[in-house]
């Protein structure tokens, strides 16, 4: 029977999750790397039981960890000694080495100043679809970073930041590559997404990058609403069966496009409020996606202080609200972006965690919910392995 | 023998219990304490200082004999104490507050 595992992060340790195919009993595993900010775990889909996590500190800095056994054991990769001498006696390989490639340039900053970019963490961590070895990083200040040593190293793909990087405007959240989505029929083709820079693809495997953000209008963030960079995009997902059409959740709208992000339609639609952080696709109908509307930027909880998952059928405009098994009275937990997946046995698995620590599952496509957990740290990722 | 004490998050990092005892060779300073301990412990590269410019980082504090080094320079001499492995050099985390 399959099994499914799922890596939550949260603002105080990483915690997993796991459970047989009926997704009914669970066994919680964790605090790993306790008192410590979890961003974000993400496995392998080559091999599941090599597991990237982001480590994080506003005291000690940024740590890679890597598992090689499902998340049982973990090392900061490249740091055995072993690991670490080159031939001439010195160090070598450094995981929490982020640096920023040549010149390390400015960004627009909150007085409107130029400002050096600064490395302050890693916000998402995206393995390669077809190496254990390579993945990509999502770094605050904004930029993306590989490694192809199985995270010994990383090196960044500063083009990205020469994609218009000096008109990059960190929001209130900071200014960080939260998204990040490998196009499974298009090895040279990577989408991400920057809070508040907008959407960027490449078509060159990350040496040049252009943004994708026409049809975005932000009339109450930008003196110019239709502006090609500027924009906060909160999450961006997509169906792998369909990598070029993308869903997006703004920081106000729900949007979609049909042709890789040259251009957007909103889709908002019958939502009680577009504004919101998570976004995902349904594992079998690429036509169903899911939203967590949150009552605005001033006020971050659901509004009427009921939670509910919307759920549309018809890629966006149709939504329903998903209820069951949910708090409807005096609930004002947020859900953070990266805190959302589905898994991909069948019926289509649901899963998001709350800055209130519950993680809820609907084994159902999201007709009904459960709590799997309701007492963790604030929850700030949530990934879901489905395993043989 | 230079003793050292770690704040609980690097303790657990570095995967040591109690103190590090580091070998240091004269003069012994702020600098030359760090360098032989990240030499030991690769992991804590970096969670002290700053990677290429090896400026501390901010909410990393550095005690010894009842003295804040934090804002001394690095190259600035350890006490006597710390040196005959009489009384340790402190890493702190700073207090949160709140």
């Amino acid at each position: 029977m399959s099994k499914v595992r799922v890596l939550v992060g949260t603002k105080k340790g990483a915690f997993i999750l796991t459970a047989d195919g009926k997704r009914q009993e669970w066994e919680v595993s964790g605090p790993h790397f306790a008192g410590w900010e979890l961003y974000h775990l993400k496995g392998s889909p080559v091999d599941p039981n090599r597991i990237y996590a982001s480590q994080t500190s506003g005291w000690f800095g940024q740590i890679i960890q890597r598992s090689d056994d499902g998340g049982k054991t973990w090392n900061a990769p490249g740091t055995k000694p072993e690991d670490l001498m080159g031939p001439d006696g010195m160090p070598k390989g450094q995981s929490n080495m982020f640096l920023y490639e040549g010149e390390v340039g400015t960004h627009k900053f909150y007085d409107g100043s130029q400002h050096p970019w600064e490395f302050k963490r890693i916000w998402h961590i995206e393995p390669s679809l077809t190496d254990p070895d390579t993945a990509f990083a999502g770094a605050e200040d904004a930029a993306l970073f590989k490694t192809v040593d199985g995270g010994k190293t990383w090196k960044e793909l500063s083009g990205l930041r020469k994609a218009k990087g000096h008109l990059w405007q960190p929001g209130a959240g900071g200014m960080a590559v939260h998204t990040i989505l490998l196009d499974p029929k298009n090895a040279n083709r990577i989408y991400i997404a920057i809070s508040a820079a907008g959407a960027f693809r490449t078509d060159d495997g990350g040496k040049t990058w252009r943004p994708i953000n026409r049809g975005l209008k932000s009339q109450y963030e930008l003196p110019d609403p239709d502006a090609e960079v500027g924009h906060c995009v909160h999450r961006i997902a997509m169906h792998p069966s369909r990598p070029d059409v993308l869903f997006m959740q703004k920081h106000w709208d729900v949007l979609r496009s049909d042709n890789a992000g040259d251009s957007w339609q909103e889709v908002s639609g019958n939502l009680p409020t577009d504004f919101g952080f998570p976004i995902d696709v349904h594992a079998h109908e690429p036509e169903t996606i899911y939203v967590v509307p949150i009552k605005s930027d001033s006020e971050h909880f659901p509004p009427d202080g009921k939670l509910r998952v919307y759920r549309s059928r018809t890629g966006g405009n149709e939504w329903e609200a998903l209820t069951k098994g949910l708090p409807q009275k005096d609930c004002y937990v947020n859900v953070l972006r990266d805190a959302m997946a589905v898994d991909s046995l069948e019926p289509c698995g649901v899963y998001f965690g709350t800055t209130g620590g519950q993680v809820y599952l609907s084994a159902d496509s999201g007709d009904s919910w459960n709590p799997i957990v309701r007492d963790l740290p604030g929850v700030l990722s949530v990934e879901v392995q489905t395993l043989p | 023998m230079i003793r050292v004490v770690l704040p609980f998050h690097l303790r657990t990092l570095a995967r040591v219990d109690g103190e590090v005892q580091l070998e240091v060779a004269s003069p012994v300073s702020v600098r030359s304490v760090l360098d032989a301990l990240e030499a030991r412990y690769p992991v804590l590269r970096g969670t002290l200082r700053d990677h290429v410019t090896l400026r501390r980082r901010p909410f990393v504090r550095f005690f010894a004999c009842k003295e804040d080094l934090s804002l001394e320079p690095p190259e600035t001499r350890l006490p006597d104490e710390v040196v005959t492995g009489a009384e340790p050099f402190l890493i702190v985390g700073a207090m949160a507050g709140g």
